[in-house]
């Protein structure tokens, strides 16, 4: 066999991979779309769950989603940029930021039942928040940090050492030429890992299972220390633990849930193109 | 802004360097403190290698084997379609690809990464099970082998982006000195630029499993949840992380069960660890040794 044909028949293969990776995730939405679209309606969206779940509309835990994803992001982006700082602008390469280097990599990679178990043991119980957004908001803050912390040094990175440098030779502290000269440059980049965690956070389902997640709870959270439902994890159990329940009620949820997380994506993907277009260096 | 609040502000950013290691300790800590109860029940040995899981039974059994090779099962399942397809479609997007396909094809990636697993694990439900039940003529449908396909789907995500980062890391100098002897290209990614990103491969190869392994609602969703030693993919199996999800909601706070489910997130907690800081090493040791 020639060499040009080991090649072609190498590419192929490559497209074939490629096309068995991206074909059943696209096969994947428009089955969720074709099913799911018919059970949209605005009774679904805003309206509350009757019947034992079986009828009625999922709007309390939209609600639910709501707060915990804005609960999370409250708490973990001033920790995340914070650190994200701290290893970009302040840390020389020592042995201490190789070990705060490799912390982030663990909390990357913990699974998400492990966060659930700690959010459990330290929120729930140890500091007695019970079941509550507070708990879940907090779990999935922590569980989020690399997502900030990584998107952040990125775009801290990135911003040119001549910027720091200018900033420095007139005279200004190292703090002033973070706030001044490089945090002014890197919010997009910021706001790109935030939104990223927004979906990662709506989407979630094993970390706030035995922290904040109501099986059934009409009405709306009163305060931080309320329990909710939440999006994915109504989908958990009417899929599992619900019998005789329409399939459009599965479809439906399935589908609002993947829309927003998908749509808060494509935000986020749109946002970090259009920056990089105008960077200016 | 006066020198007083630079200061403190300057303090909070050095004190937010110690946070994340704090936030692994503490977490191995909690574990650790709720776990370790259950050794008072059961030995070491007959948790890591009891064939039983009765937790409710009188006397209760811990022994996590069948969660063990439940979770292995999966894995090894998921990795056997995950890893060349993930690799292969690195390899499209970072050398084959022209650059506009290669820029939405990583953008598909990205949000292929972004669908929930409890939406993975619904389809794997509902639409996948039912096939795999057809065409094995099984009983039922939710097996290791369902959990496997809707793993490596989720599991290809990670793999395809580190590797494809691996992959255009590799300096251009060696693809134009492979070609200017005389290569194909395809000559050239074999032979020059696929070794050269081989630490990085692996690297990514061992994260995407390592996804694998901790992944919980698509694989609860998906396999079946019997507890018992599997001799084939096409059975019914139980994961570790499947285990603590669906049983921690009955348990009584302190009871050797609830200890027990802990103790399930420690051996997790520190499989993933383990594979973590090797996967770093990796790439470390692949950047020192390349010029």
């Amino acid at each position: 066999m020639s060499a040009r044909h080991a090649q072609t028949i190498a590419f192929a293969l490559l497209a074939l991979s490629t096309l068995l990776v991206v074909l059943p995730a696209l096969f994947m939405v428009f089955f969720l779309v074709r099913n799911g679209l018919p059970a949209l309606s605005a009774e679904f969206l805003l309206g509350e769950p009757k019947d034992g779940m079986r009828a009625g509309g999922i709007f309390p835990a939209i609600v639910g989603s709501f707060c915990l994803v804005v609960g999370a992001i409250t708490v973990s982006v001033p920790i995340g940029v914070l650190t994200a700082i701290y290893l970009s602008e302040y840390s020389s390469d020592s042995a201490f930021t190789r070990l705060v280097r490799l912390a982030i990599l663990n909390l990357a990679g913990v699974p998400s039942v492990v966060y659930g178990l700690f959010g459990m043991g330290l929120f729930v119980y140890f500091l007695g928040f019970g079941q509550s957004i507070m708990a879940g908001a907090l779990t999935l803050s922590i569980m989020n940090l690399p997502v900030i912390i990584t998107a952040t040094r990125e775009a801290l990175q990135s911003v040119p050492p001549s910027f720091r440098e200018v900033s420095l030779a007139l005279g200004a502290t190292r703090w002033q030429t973070v706030r001044y000269a490089v945090l002014p440059n890197a919010i997009p980049g910021i706001l790109t890992g935030v939104i990223l965690e927004v979906s990662r956070a709506a989407g979630e389902t094993a970390p706030i299972l035995f922290t904040v997640a109501a099986f059934y709870l009409p009405g709306l959270p009163q305060s931080v220390f309320d329990p909710v439902m939440a999006l994915p994890y109504h989908l958990y159990s009417i899929s599992t633990q619900v019998p005789n329940i329409s399939a459009g009620m599965r479809y439906g949820t399935a589908l609002t849930l993947v829309g927003l997380v998908l749509s808060v994506n494509v935000v986020a993907i749109f946002l970090r193109a259009h920056l990089r277009r105008k960077r200016r260096w | 802004m006066n020198r007083w609040s630079e200061r403190m502000i300057e303090a909070a950013i050095r004190f937010s360097g110690f946070v994340s290691i704090a936030f692994v300790v503490m977490i191995f800590l909690f574990l650790l403190t709720e776990g370790h109860a259950l050794f008072r029940v059961t030995g070491l040995t007959d948790f890591l290698l009891g064939r039983n899981w009765h937790p409710i039974s009188t006397p209760p059994q811990f022994g996590i084997l069948p969660l063990l090779l439940g979770s292995l099962a999966v894995t090894a399942g998921a990795s056997m379609m995950a890893v060349p397809l993930g690799i292969g479609t690195a390899v499209f997007i970072a050398e084959v690809a022209p650059k506009r396909l290669a820029g939405i094809l990583k953008v598909g990636v990205e949000l292929i990464a972004a669908i929930p697993s409890v939406v993975i694990g619904f389809v794997g439900m509902v639409l996948v099970a039912p096939v795999v039940r057809e065409f094995f003529s099984l009983p039922v449908g939710l097996t290791a082998f369902t959990g496997s396909l809707m793993l490596a789907l989720m599991s290809m995500p990670t793999m395809v982006s580190i590797a494809e980062d691996a992959i255009h890391a590799v300096p251009r100098q060696y693809k134009e000195a492979a070609l200017a002897m005389g290569a194909t290209r395809w000559q050239a990614i074999y032979r020059v630029i696929l070794p050269a990103a081989r630490p990085g491969i692996l690297a990514a190869v061992m994260l995407g499993i390592g996804r694998v392994v901790g992944e919980t609602m698509a694989v609860m969703m998906c396999t079946g949840g019997a507890v018992a030693i599997p001799s084939t993919l096409l059975q019914p199996v139980r994961t570790m992380t499947a285990t603590i999800a669906a049983e921690m909601g009955e348990t009584v706070r302190g009871s050797p069960h609830y200890n027990a489910l802990f103790a399930i997130g420690i051996v997790l907690f520190l499989i993933t660890l383990i594979i973590n800081v090797t996967a770093d090493l990796v790439i470390h040791r692949g950047r020192r040794d390349s010029p």
